[in-house]
């Protein structure tokens, strides 16, 4: 379970954020859209603790979140891997606190779940976009995080790819992580992922739409809900008489 | 299966035609200077310039030879090696340790930084007579200032290093709680590695030209001391092999350092690494 409570992020005079307040836990995947500079990105950086809070509280499971934790785990745009480093040692980054064999044993389990056991030993440059950011996830999933963080995951990926990452997702996540927050600026993406989306608008970032989507996964991109749910969201951003002009 | 693919086709393609392509380039490159020889050795044989002004090139490869066989190129070189070698040890040692820390301690950067940069607007001979002073006209004094010009490249291109790593690196090494020393061993030093290759070829560069300076004003060996003894007694043949000499040490050591460079950056993922 975690919670904001009257969250606010400025930069100097300028307000990014807030007052937000939200919580998420019996959703598997939360999703967050809105349109590119509302402040999605600071959101996220806010609970990864990359950003001070300005004003306000989180809490991950009842303990407040005040800065970098092991069980919140992020993945950025860019696969962001150790150019120097090998994929064994980019995924077992984080896992610097534990004995050798077992890190060996998390980092070789979290690269079969993105299927690249094979790639362990080569070097960030020898690996397309798509494995590198495989190679990303699979750095977050390896410390078993209670809370999943992705910014804009898929959207540095050429379309094929990226429909195939969004497909394969869920069954990579698994249950082993409770709660994902997915932020995109994609409407479907977010659609064909989540369990609820909260719409923002900004800056400063705020919630203008929380929707439940209830729909069975996995789903399908052409069914009438699915178009549905897509349109109540273009509506909410963008209003009735502008879509319809 | 496709990914291995991808993955195979960025591997391969680099090693194909890669010895041919390098016999030509090198072709390439030696057509000037052997021209230049060419062109020394036919003005030197007809006599329209005076032996004492400009030696013949089979004269100077003779000194060459005498040299290594009397055994007198091997003392005077290793002198000059240990000089330039031990200077440079010391000037990299400290500028690699301040360097580290200014670029990573903006407080620290705040303090050191100025004093060192308006010190390296001193030119680095103008120590000599003080150096000299100070530790004698024997070994340390050219070691001093040895050390003393190599530090500025690696000092500065090592904080510069550290100082500009990505910053997006910086953050996935915070959101996996590396601190401290273990954010310097894992990101920021690795980070910072090519430029502080950059410096070190400076550096080496430079120790060379400061030592040829170094044994012109007091020396009894060494390579600048065989020079200036070429002079002195009248030999040109003999200044021009020890130009050889210091142009082949040069080198030497800047292919040392550059293959040192290319095998521990093999990483990045450039046109060109270490060229
Ligand atoms: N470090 C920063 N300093 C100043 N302004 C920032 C900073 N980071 C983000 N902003 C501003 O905050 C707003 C929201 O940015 P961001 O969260 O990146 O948007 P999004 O991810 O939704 O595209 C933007 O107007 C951006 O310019
Ligand atoms: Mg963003």
């Amino acid at each position: 379970m975690f919670s904001a409570k009257s969250l606010v992020k400025s930069f100097d005079a300028f307000r990014a954020l807030g007052p937000l307040s939200f919580s998420f836990g019996t959703e598997h995947v939360l999703g967050v859209v809105g349109p590119s500079g509302c402040g999605k990105s600071t959101l996220l950086r806010l609970i990864a603790g990359l950003e001070a809070i300005t004003w306000g509280t989180m809490e991950l499971d009842g303990d407040p979140v005040t800065g970098a934790r092991s069980d919140i785990a992020v993945v950025f745009q860019e696969p962001r891997l150790l150019p120097w480093a090998s994929v064994r040692d980019n995924v077992g980054l984080g896992l610097w606190h534990l004995p050798r064999a077992q890190r060996q044993e998390a980092v070789d389990a979290a690269l079969r779940r993105v299927n690249l056991f094979d790639f362990a030993d080569a070097l960030p440059k020898q690996l397309s976009g798509g494995m590198a950011q495989r190679v990303g996830i699979a750095r977050a999933l390896v410390a078993k995080p209670r809370l999943l963080l992705l910014d804009e995951p898929f959207a540095a990926l050429d379309p094929l790819t990226r429909v195939k990452m969004q497909d394969h997702l869920l069954d990579i996540v698994g249950d082993e992580v409770p709660n994902v927050l997915l932020i995109t600026h994609d409407i479907e993406e977010a659609l064909v992922l989540s369990d609820r989306i909260i719409v923002l608008d900004g800056p400063p970032a705020r919630i203008v739409r929380d929707i439940a989507i209830d729909l069975p996964k996995p789903r399908h991109r052409t069914g009438a809900p699915f178009q549905a749910h897509k349109a109540e969201i273009l509506e909410t951003l963008f209003g009735a008489a502008d879509l319809a002009a | 299966m496709s990914d291995q693919a991808i993955a195979i086709d960025k591997r391969s393609g680099q090693f194909n035609g890669a010895l041919l392509e390098r016999l030509r380039r090198l072709g390439i490159a030696l057509i000037l200077p052997a021209s230049i020889i060419a062109a020394w050795h036919l003005t030197a044989v007809s006599g329209r310039v005076p032996a004492y002004l400009l030696p013949q090139p089979l004269e100077v490869l003779n000194w060459l030879v005498r040299l290594v066989s009397t055994g007198e190129l091997q003392r005077h070189l290793s002198t000059s090696i240990a000089r330039a070698g031990i200077g440079f040890a010391l000037g990299v040692s400290a500028a690699t340790v301040l360097g580290v820390l200014t670029g990573y301690l903006l407080g620290w950067r705040r303090v050191v930084d100025p004093t060192i940069h308006a010190l390296r607007t001193i030119p680095g001979l103008a120590w000599s007579p003080m150096f000299i002073l100070w530790f004698g006209i024997g070994e340390s004094s050219k070691y001093a200032l040895i050390a003393l010009v190599t530090f500025f490249p690696v000092y500065l291109n090592t904080m510069a290093g550290v100082a500009g790593v990505d910053r997006k690196l910086i953050e996935v090494g915070r959101v996996n709680r590396l601190s401290g020393l273990r954010m310097m061993t894992r990101i920021l030093l690795p980070a910072s590695l090519p430029s502080y290759f950059v410096g070190l070829r400076q550096s080496m560069g430079i120790a060379w030209i400061v030592l040829v300076a170094a044994e012109l004003m007091g020396a009894s060996s060494g390579i600048g001391f065989l020079l200036l003894d070429g002079q002195m007694t009248g030999r040109p043949a003999l200044v021009m092999a020890c130009m050889i000499i210091f142009a082949l040490c040069g080198k030497i050591t800047d292919i040392a350092i550059s293959t040192i460079a290319r095998h521990v950056l093999a990483w990045q993922d450039t046109l060109h690494t270490g060229e």
